[in-house]
């Protein structure tokens, strides 16, 4: 105070950005660089990633990273979007695990058939089980998904069926982990773009309205109920396709594929990428998975940095890395006297 | 009466504990009226649009609408009919730009149905009717978020919302409520033109004399109960209703 020349950060929007959040004025070749390129280099960046890794464990971490990101894209859509707050990660990748180990083991299909089945029945067979819950507000829905695995696990565990402990082992390998990692890319790539989409297309809107203010979609005709079923369809896809998978990726699927992990890191991804971005979610898991890898040492102590690292960003970072970039990204700083 | 039948409720009952939130209600509506259900805080009037829209359960009673038995549709069945209702409190999608508020209803299976969902484009629908009901087509506002729009222009919205819907008949629940005088003038003459376009509709309200210009027929409400049923000027020279809305000591 006194003397000093008070000063103080003007953000202004750039040019391209006008008027509105929602409407952008495109006019010159820079402009369209300019939107473009963010998302030139994560497709750019996502498709020579394979090419960058030193060797096949590197390779396979890649992979890993693929299902990770269909997970969390799954979880920010179902939470951020439609208002499901899901932890559904261990049940979608567990159901679609086994369905397509099923196929494979018992009834010989090939992999180009098992894969579709364990993706399709693996998601049908999700939303019907978790439609009780659907038309209840609240916690129920967290609490459903999370306890489903859990009571799998125990279940096969307990009957001894589906290889029991032990699973099923010998099942068929994708055998190429230059396809075995395209193809996981190619779809997070889809998935993600897909999804972007879908919630600015007017069914998005509907989607959003469920999370927004479900008694006016209710007042507009429209069964809250039919679109959670279908929203939670879309992410148990994912989620199915990602344990399909890890199945032929290791050619075995066993209770592991239930495990919590696959439930709580997507929750980290996303607060760390920055929610209801869908995009944060998957840069959350580009930047988690190989630190998650480097610490593969520390066990199961990894759960703690989870931890840890979801709880900073909840309590300090709430808008995330990807809410932050974009907004320095579209706006332009600079120090103002008052 | 040689006018059509569109709305019939028969011996509506709700009570929430012990409280008999509506109790005996019969009422009997015509395509074109515009009913007015006026009665003191607590009286039911919410409830009953509650009970007629399905957005809470019927104890006992029947409700028809276009004659059809609508007593145990859910609220979106109802609303996909045509029966669309107001809230009395604004319920905006309040992270979405004013004018993609109407999606959802322009996206409904009822919209879907109809001509008007096959115009396309529907933010340019979206736009057209945010324009009928009073929103400046060129201004910036309908491109803002609706969770930052004032009360007025929430009020429109949820007018428009449920102009989206094609509505056969509109229930409006206190839509002059929280506005200034200057706004509600302004929203007088948009519900008659909407009467002149073919909707019926219910206005339960406190602001009486707006309510009189336009209403042709009133209710009073008073403990969950019908007390008086007729022509708005006549109702209101009742003694009960005097008793009722202004309290004993104003009954002249």
């Amino acid at each position: 105070m006194g003397n000093e020349i008070l000063k103080r950060k003007e953000r202004l929007d750039r040019g391209v950005k006008v008027r509105t959040d929602t409407v952008y004025a495109v006019s010159s070749w820079q402009e369209i660089f300019f939107l473009l390129a963010p998302r030139l280099v994560l497709v750019v960046g996502l498709l020579s990633a394979p090419l960058i890794a030193p060797n096949l464990y590197w390779q396979k971490v890649i992979c890993i990273l693929g299902v990770f990101a269909l997970l969390s894209l799954g979880f920010d859509f179902l939470s951020h979007f439609v208002g499901l707050v899901s932890l559904g990660g261990a049940l979608f990748i567990g159901v679609g695990g086994y369905i397509s180990g099923i196929c494979n083991h018992y009834f010989d299909l090939p992999i180009a058939l098992s894969i579709p089945m364990g993706t399709l029945l693996g998601a049908i067979l999700c939303t019907l089980i978790l439609l009780p819950t659907l038309p209840l507000r609240g916690v129920y829905f967290a609490i459903v998904t999370f306890v489903y695995p859990l009571m799998i696990e125990r279940a096969i565990c307990a009957a001894d069926v589906l290889g029991g402990t032990d699973g099923i082992t010998g099942l068929t390998m994708f055998g190429n982990i230059w396809f075995s990692q395209y193809i996981i890319l190619g779809v997070v790539l889809f998935s993600t773009f897909g999804l972007r989409k879908l919630v600015n297309e007017d069914i998005g809107m509907v989607f959003r309205g469920v999370k927004d203010n479900d008694q006016a979609i209710r007042a507009s005709g429209i069964n809250i109920t039919l679109y959670k079923a279908l929203a939670v369809f879309i992410s148990a896809l994912m989620g199915c396709f990602g344990g399909a998978y890890l199945t032929h990726l290791y050619g075995w699927v066993g209770v592991s594929l239930l495990a919590t992990d696959f439930s709580i890191f997507p929750l980290v991804a996303t607060a760390v990428g920055g929610p209801s971005t869908l995009v944060g979610s998957l840069i959350g898991c580009i930047i988690l998975v190989p630190i998650s890898e480097t610490l593969r040492a520390f066990g199961s102590l990894r759960i703690v940095m989870y931890s840890i690292i979801l709880i900073f960003f909840i309590a300090y970072w709430r808008e995330g890395l990807l809410n932050w970039l974009i907004r320095k990204y579209e706006q332009s700083e600079h120090w103002t006297r008052v | 009466m040689n006018k059509d039948l569109l709305l019939r409720v028969e011996n509506l009952n709700k009570s929430f504990g012990g409280v008999k939130a509506v109790r005996s209600m019969n009422l009997d509506l015509f395509k074109g009226d515009i009913l007015g259900i006026i009665g003191p805080n607590g009286s039911g009037k919410t409830t009953l649009l509650n009970l007629i829209t399905g957005f809470i359960t019927k104890d006992s009673g029947k409700v028809t609408f276009s004659s059809r038995d609508i007593t145990h549709w859910p609220a979106h069945k109802i609303a996909d009919a045509g029966l669309v209702r107001t809230f009395q409190i604004v319920r905006p999608y309040s992270s979405f730009a004013t004018y993609k508020n109407l999606i959802p209803p322009l996206f409904s299976p009822r919209n879907r149905r109809t001509a008007r969902g096959r115009l396309g484009d529907r933010d340019a629908v979206a736009i057209d009717i945010l324009e009928e009901v009073g929103f400046e087509r060129e201004s910036a506002v309908i491109h803002k978020l609706a969770g930052t729009l004032p009360l007025g222009y929430l009020k429109r919205l949820e007018l428009a919302r449920c102009l989206a819907m094609n509505p056969e008949l509109l229930c409006c629940d206190e839509v002059f409520s929280g506005l200034s005088m200057a706004e509600i003038a302004s929203m007088v003459p948009l519900l008659e033109r909407l009467r002149r376009n073919g909707i019926t509709i219910i206005m339960v309200e406190h602001r009486l004399r707006e309510l009189f210009k336009i209403a042709n027929r009133l209710i009073v409400m008073n403990f969950g109960e019908k007390i008086a049923d007729g022509i708005p000027h006549e109702v209101m020279k009742k003694d009960e209703v005097r008793k009722a809305y202004l309290g004993e000591e104003s009954a002249l």
